[in-house]
């Protein structure tokens, strides 16, 4: 839809991803000494700011990837509703981590934030849904959609629904009762996460389309099946964040099965493995493809995971634990962020050139080192949660503090890889936001060489 | 068969048509199915007040209800009732922190409203393991009797 709008939008997003690691690695040290830290790093403004930060950088990558990727239209609406879009947003995000910074809290788990300021979000987002439409009505499609338009038109369609979803609870009949609240609010979350999900991969796909030159996969029957699954999911399955909760035998019941679909989505994956990995080493998009192939060992390790906490007899165990936060991170960083950076590195090289060999070596240490670190943070996480179960289920009545003394060894193996993560995405970060930064430079020098002198 | 209606654009619109009346009226059922009821306690009010409080001071930061929220702290969902601890010891914590936990320099006020939301809370049902036994078919349900309705 528009470059410039685009690359605007991933710079930002980059920009919120040292943000947020940097908070993440504050948090893990907070996790090494909570006592000391109590007062000068305080967790109630790192956890929403690390967390924060994320999904800002999750969000605003997203939706360049949607300004870079959409048809073109060109017109003056275009611009301002993009540019609206970006305003909106930018705002609500700056605003927001000032109220953290500030003490300023009054909404929930992963919006913190005095409820207010979510409908500069929700504003944004019917902006981009204006313009989107724009977009898909200005060149009429003359066969069905490719999955991949599919797949942002949920996107944005869901985030919207969800979002307003997650504030049902300034309603009294929401808020009054605790259980009836929780249910809603996780259900939000489930289709929120699944709404991002879609802008992500959505772009991964449109991207595997142009590197691979293959325009008949994005529209394959399978393909169209495996994109419903994927809606069926977004819709259904966040009930396995709430087995615990007293709530209804119909939706506890409805998780669990909606939650076993996905292993036709293991079983697809295992299935296309081989030849994903032997097409990668081809093409000239390599780079793209590493954080492609690191993306795909993720969904496979996070989806087994995944799909074994779904089974509410092992979620008795593994929920309330440190195992819950190696799901939570093992899928924001290994697919998602590895996702929007492969796009990245797609749209940086072909929008804006190559990249020098400096910053290729730059590129793949960085993600080497991350995903190496991630792997350790991931297991560190897995061993702090069955630490702790063990420990509960041994002795019901283990003061807290005892408990998190144990697990010191596993929060040290999780601080210290987690700051190998934060370097490796700094190694890797640092030359794509160069390229962006470079982009007008590098535009005016190409006009100047194109010029007879 | 299948095949062919999933490559139109007449069949995906239906597929996504129908999927999206099922989640309507999932989503209906949800907001609407039976939960513990609360609202008919005495102190309602006073728990409103202190879940705004518990949101206001960010407390999920580091607690949990039902074991969802942040994992420095213990889930918080029954202190009321456990063994040895209870709302003295609950009003003690809200008022000197602990070694971990900040002072938060609450009033008198904010710590009988937080009790009463705790109180609350606690009567909801039991989110502790040991209370919950599995079937079958791996569905877990809470052991004995059902949590309380009123
Ligand atoms: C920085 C993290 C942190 C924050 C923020 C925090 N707590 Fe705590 N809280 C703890 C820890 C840790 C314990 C366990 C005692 C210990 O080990 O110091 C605890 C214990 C408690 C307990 C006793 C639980 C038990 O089972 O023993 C209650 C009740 C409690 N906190 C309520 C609150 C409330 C209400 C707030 C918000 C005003 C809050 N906490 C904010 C960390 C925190
Ligand atoms: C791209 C990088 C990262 C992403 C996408 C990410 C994402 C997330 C998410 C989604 C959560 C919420 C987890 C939950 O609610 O269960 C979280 C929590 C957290 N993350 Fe990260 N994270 C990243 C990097 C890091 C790093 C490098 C560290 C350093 C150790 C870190 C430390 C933490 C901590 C301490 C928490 C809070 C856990 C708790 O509630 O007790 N994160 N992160």
């Amino acid at each position: 839809m528009s470059k410039s709008l685009g690359f605007l939008s991933i710079a930002t997003g980059l920009c919120f991803l040292v943000a947020g690691i940097v908070f993440g690695t504050l948090g893990g040290i907070f996790y090494l000494f909570p006592q000391d830290l109590r007062d000068l790093l305080p967790f109630t403004k790192l956890r929403p700011l690390h967390v924060s930060s994320i999904i800002f950088w999750i969000l605003f990558t997203a939706i360049g990837g949607l300004y870079l990727y959409l048809p073109k239209h060109k017109n003056r609406l275009a611009t301002k509703l993009g540019l609206g879009q970006y305003m909106l947003l930018f705002t609500a995000a700056i605003t927001i981590l000032g109220c953290y910074v500030a003490g300023i809290f009054g909404g929930r788990e992963y919006w913190e934030y005095p409820p207010v300021l979510g409908a500069l979000i929700a504003a944004s987002f019917v902006l981009l849904g204006i313009n989107f439409y724009k977009s898909i009505r200005h060149k009429p499609a003359t066969e069905p959609w490719p999955v991949y338009r599919w797949m942002w038109f949920s996107g944005i369609l869901f985030f919207i629904l969800s979002f307003a979803e997650s504030y049902l609870w300034l309603i009294p009949y929401f808020k009054q009762n605790l259980v009836r609240d929780m249910a809603v609010q996780w259900k939000s979350y489930g289709s929120l996460v699944g709404s991002w999900n879609m802008l992500i991969n959505g772009s991964a796909l449109f991207v595997m389309e142009k590197i691979s030159g293959d325009k008949t996969a994005a529209r394959k029957p399978l393909t169209y099946f495996m994109f419903f699954l994927g809606l069926f999911n977004l819709m259904f399955n966040w009930g396995h964040h709430i087995y615990s909760l007293p709530v209804s035998n119909t939706i506890r019941y409805t998780a669990y099965i909606v939650s076993m679909t996905e292993l036709l989505i293991l079983a697809k994956i295992i299935w296309n493995w081989r030849s994903s990995l032997t097409h990668a080493k081809k093409h000239s998009h390599i780079l793209a493809y590493r954080f492609f192939t690191a993306a795909d060992i993720w969904i496979l390790l996070n989806l087994v995971m995944a799909i074994l906490m779904s089974v509410p007899a092992i979620n008795l165990y593994t929920h309330g634990t440190h195992i819950t936060v190696a799901h939570a991170m093992g899928t924001t960083i290994g697919i998602n962020t590895m996702l929007l950076l492969a796009s990245v590195c797609y749209a940086c090289k072909r929008f804006l050139g190559d990249f020098t060999a400096s910053k290729l070596k730059l590129l793949n240490r960085g993600l080497y080192l991350s995903n190496f670190s991630l792997l350790i943070f991931w297991v560190a996480l897995i061993g702090a949660g069955i630490s702790k179960t063990v420990l509960q289920t041994g002795n019901p009545n283990l003061p807290h503090a005892l408990l998190m003394q144990q697990l010191v060894p596993w929060f040290v193996g999780f601080a210290v890889s987690g700051f190998g993560i934060a370097s490796g995405i700094i190694l890797i970060i640092w030359p794509l936001l160069a390229s962006i930064l470079n982009r007008k430079n590098k535009q005016q020098l190409q006009k100047r060489q194109l010029q007879p002198s | 068969m299948a095949d062919r209606i999933i490559s139109t654009s007449f069949g995906i619109k239906l597929i996504y048509g129908s999927l999206f009346v099922c989640f309507l009226f999932f989503t209906a059922f949800v907001y609407t199915s039976q939960v513990p009821d609360t609202t008919s306690l005495p102190t309602r009010e006073l728990a409103l007040q202190g879940k705004h409080i518990w949101q206001k001071q960010n407390c999920g930061a580091c607690h949990q209800f039902y074991g969802l929220g942040g994992y420095i702290g213990p889930d918080v969902t029954n202190v009321i009732s456990a063994k040895g601890k209870g709302e003295t010891y609950v009003r003690a914590i809200l008022t000197h922190g602990t070694a971990t936990m900040p002072n938060f320099n609450l009033t008198l006020k904010d710590i009988d409203a937080l009790v009463a939301f705790l109180q609350e809370a606690d009567k909801t049902g039991k989110s502790e393991r040991h209370h919950f036994m599995a079937d079958t078919y791996g569905q877990i349900h809470p052991k004995g009797n059902k949590p309380p309705q009123k």
